[in-house]
């Protein structure tokens, strides 16, 4: 398919445009109607709020880190409570954050719409993760409130289960049944993606972006209940002493390890995978062109998601596997690097020869490229042995994950939004200050973790609130970075819930985009569809939405 | 290529033939579902996914079970010695019986008998409340023998076994500790299947109601059975938990 190339032609005239009269944010009015709706959009609504209130306190408990190693001396908080910060940060980042970011949000705002569906398969489950997911929350909190946690965000035993006497019950009930809530919704997209697509919508005629979440599901589905499992013992060991992770007791501490790991290494992937889902939408639209490889992108997906359970135990390199087996988990970590490199180097095709626009989605999914791949490469430093036993529980770590998480999914789930902004909310976002906090982000970003490679390289361990001297300018620069990095996210929140109001109507394809959800009105109506759509033509067919630009073929709603 | 992509497409008229057609016109069908049939597969995948969840839950424990078994292999033979056979056979009989009340439970709901299915539906609930009953006691018995992990746990009868009039290999203090993982294990799983069981006997009372009620006699089984599907499942669990904690390895003492 070669690169159309076109102009944006259906901005709605500003002085005339209004929203859509009947839509799915107008159909019921009252809070109730909101807190007991069994739309999938609203409950993605929902779950943006929450999302974005959760990220607001991890991202607090993220400048108190960085506060306290502005100094090598410990002057701020004393040893324990910097322990509480940093688990505090992680937990709330990685379980409420992270993992449920992109799938409960766009999502579940999308995936019904892109398949042609009215609603997911068990609308009612759906809201009772949501529930869910606000009652484990609302654990944390209270472990945080009840004078916190200090165990990191792995609940290492024996140290969660002997050592420490903080609310680590409380935080892993928590942490359960956010698992839970987790489990539910993948649970339901697999089921809405196996059962509910519309006539014509095949499997290979299906948005990457269903595609990656479902690769997700699969993982949240598999890798979920086995950390669930894993908390009850952690928990019962704590009350009543017995001895599954006790060494004195007979128990070993290593299988906590390989049960933890074996959910928490694949969830990097559940993390990741629907931000690479957006990735491809995104690149694919503002190149207008046809996903490269998209055959391969789509079963990389499934790839990386088989092969994220076969790797778990590079996570314990350090800690007493045998040298065979830290050797074949050495070899399979580079494998999955394969499938994700197939998705880079699609891309990259995908760009190449596009006719690119740099609208703010896409500065973010640069943003992703561009930090992805650092992150990504450090990886295959760290699954390689010898690198690794140097590198773990250094700074390195620290930076590494941060370039795969927050420069990865954290820059695609910002795509996201700005991408679907239009769809969800019917406005369009100022343009000009959606691209200053684009680029904010991305400096501050490079600013706060590209030190932390260094400092990790030169030694410096994490976890801990002091340090020698000579490490510190390069923790200035970082935490200069991070008050950067803090202003581009205060942005979006700003000029975002301006645009709620003040926003010009966007109007229902404002990117010339193929999907399904841009050929419905912006915001949608809450049955998505009158008349459930037959689909006769490939994801990102260009050529098919010129073809239908030109003949002003009607539109559903 | 053809470009409408939102045609205007006669699939709900057929649906609406289609049921009539049938004579079901159930009020449970849900507006976001194309047809009945389209609702009551969706709900049997659901619950076959939520099925696969629910092995990876007890798989940690297995796991967990498997590794140490192999590790305190002498542990784990004299502390399966302590379970009582004839309890756990006796369990495995009742619920399998019970299992097999809840597979004619589901097809009186497909024939439509409404009569058989409570019927049924409450010998299902009896058979379930009965290995309760029986676990309860196997329980007892564990805290009488002070063989609860944590509480008062007595490993001197693992050592000593002739002072406790038992028949039973001694082991050395540091393999005698080891029984406490066992029977943690035990509990561990044993209670997760309990409460498994609590939570479908819940289910059970309130289907219950509902099939008195008339709602599975026209047509919609899908509740019946895929709650049949998770009251195998749970069964299936014994199923490997019996031979793994009561008979694997079994033999007398010295
Ligand atoms: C302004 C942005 C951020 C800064 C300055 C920051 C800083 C830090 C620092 C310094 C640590 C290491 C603590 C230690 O190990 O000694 C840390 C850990 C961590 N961060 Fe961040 N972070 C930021 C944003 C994020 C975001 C957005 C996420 C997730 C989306 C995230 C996830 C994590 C996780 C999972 C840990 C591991 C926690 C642990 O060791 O228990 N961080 N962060
Ligand atoms: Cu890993």
């Amino acid at each position: 398919m070669s690169a159309t190339s076109y102009t944006i032609v259906n901005l709605p005239d500003q002085r005339t445009a209004t929203l859509p009269k009947r839509n799915y944010l107008n159909n019921e009015d009252g809070l109730l109607s909101w807190l007991f709706t069994g739309d999938h959009k609203r409950i993605a609504i929902l779950y943006l709020i929450s999302i974005t209130f959760f990220f607001f306190i991890g991202g607090a408990f993220a400048g108190l880190i960085r506060l306290e190693l502005l100094t090598p001396q410990p002057d701020l908080v004393a040893s324990d409570t910097y322990n509480k910060f940093f688990s505090m940060h992680g937990i709330v980042m990685i379980f409420l954050f992270l993992v449920p970011s992109v799938p409960a949000t766009l999502g579940n705002f999308l995936i019904p719409i892109m398949i042609g569906a009215k609603d997911l398969a068990f609308p009612k489950v759906n809201l009772l993760s949501w529930y869910l997911y606000w009652i484990g929350g609302l654990f944390t909190l209270a472990a945080l409130v009840l004078g916190g946690v200090d165990t990191g965000w792995t609940f290492t035993t024996p140290l969660s289960t002997h050592y420490l006497n903080t609310h680590v019950v409380t935080a892993a009930t928590g942490v359960f049944i956010i698992g839970f809530s987790s489990i539910f919704t993948g649970l339901n997209f697999i089921v809405t993606i196996h059962r509910m697509r519309a006539p014509g919508m095949t499997w290979f005629r299906m948005p990457l972006f269903c595609w990656s979440n479902y690769a997700a599901s699969v993982l949240m589905v598999l890798g979920t209940p086995v950390l669930a499992i894993t908390l009850v013992l952690v928990a019962l060991e704590r009350l009543v002493g017995i001895g599954v992770f006790d060494p004195t007791k007979g128990g070993d501490p290593l299988l906590f390890q390989h049960l933890f790991w074996f959910y928490s290494h694949p969830a990097v992937y559940i993390m990741i995978l629907p931000g690479m889902g957006v990735i491809s939408e995104v690149i694919s639209t503002f190149s207008r062109k046809r996903v490269f490889g998209y055959t391969a992108v789509a079963f990389s997906s499934v790839a990386i998601a088989l092969f994220g359970f076969f790797v778990w135990a590079h996570h314990m390199f350090i800690m007493g596997v045998s040298n065979y087996s830290a050797l074949v988990f050495s070899l399979l970590t580079m494998l999955v690097a394969v499938p994700s490199a197939i998705k880079i180097f699609n891309w990259a095709f995908t760009l190449q020869k596009g006719s690119i626009t740099f609208e703010t989605p896409m500065l973010y999914a640069f943003g992703f490229l561009g930090l992805f791949t650092i992150g990504g490469m450090t990886g295959v430093f760290l699954g390689a042995l010898g690198m690794d036993i140097h590198l773990t529980e250094t700074y390195f770590i620290v930076a590494h994950f941060h370039f795969v998480m927050v420069g990865g999914m954290l820059m695609a789930f910002l795509a996201g939004v700005h991408f679907w902004w239009p769809k969800m909310t019917g406005r369009m976002y100022p343009e000009s200050l959606s691209k200053l906090a684009a680029v904010t982000t991305f400096i501050g970003f490079n600013l706060t973790f590209l030190p932390q490679f260094i400092l990790g390289y030169l030694g410096m361990p994490r976890r801990y609130h002091a340090y020698p001297p000579e490490f510190q300018v390069l923790n200035v620069l970082s935490t200069a970075g991070a008050t950067v990095l803090g202003v581009g996210y205060m942005l979006p929140l700003l000029y975002l819930g301006w645009s709620l109001k003040y926003g010009a109507i966007a109007g229902n394809n404002p990117w010339q985009a193929t999907g399904l959800e841009w050929q419905i009105q912006s915001p949608p109506l809450t049955e998505n569809f009158i008349e459930t759509p037959i689909v006769d033509h490939e994801a990102y067919d260009y050529e098919w939405l010129a073809h239908k630009t030109a003949q002003e073929v009607t539109t559903v709603g | 290529m053809d470009n409408a992509i939102v045609a205007t497409h006669p699939h709900t008229h057929e649906t609406a033939i289609a049921a009539e057609h049938e004579h079901i016109v159930l009020p449970q069908h849900r507006h976001h579902f194309e047809t009945q049939e389209q609702q009551r597969e969706a709900a049997t995948f659901g619950m076959w996914l939520f099925l696969l969840t629910e092995i990876m839950f007890f798989g940690g424990l297995f796991f967990a079970y498997l590794l140490y078994r192999n590790w305190y292999h002498d542990a784990f033979v004299v502390s399966s010695n302590q379970l009582s056979i004839p309890l756990g056979a006796a369990n495995t009989a009742i619920l399998i019986s019970s299992g097999f009340f809840m597979a004619l439970g589901v097809w009186a709901a497909e024939v439509k008998k409404q009569g058989l299915l409570v019927l049924f539906l409450v010998l299902t609930t009896f058979f379930g409340v009965a290995f309760l009953g029986i676990k309860a006691v196997e329980y007892h018995e564990k805290w009488e023998k002070h063989h609860i992990p944590g509480a008062s746990f007595d490993v001197s009868q693992f050592i000593n076994p002739e002072k406790y009039g038992l028949h039973e290999k001694p082991l050395a203090p540091d393999m005698a500790q080891k029984t406490q993982i066992f029977f943690f294990l035990y509990f561990a799983m044993t209670g997760m299947h309990a409460f498994h069981m609590i939570l479908g006997i819940g289910l059970l009372f309130w289907l219950t109601w509902r099939a008195k009620r008339g709602e599975f006699s026209a047509g919609y089984v899908a509740p019946i059975e895929n709650f049949g599907l998770y009251w195998h499942f749970v069964d299936i669990v014994w199923l490997f938990l019996f031979p793994l904690l009561y008979l694997i390895n079994r033999h007398p003492g010295t």
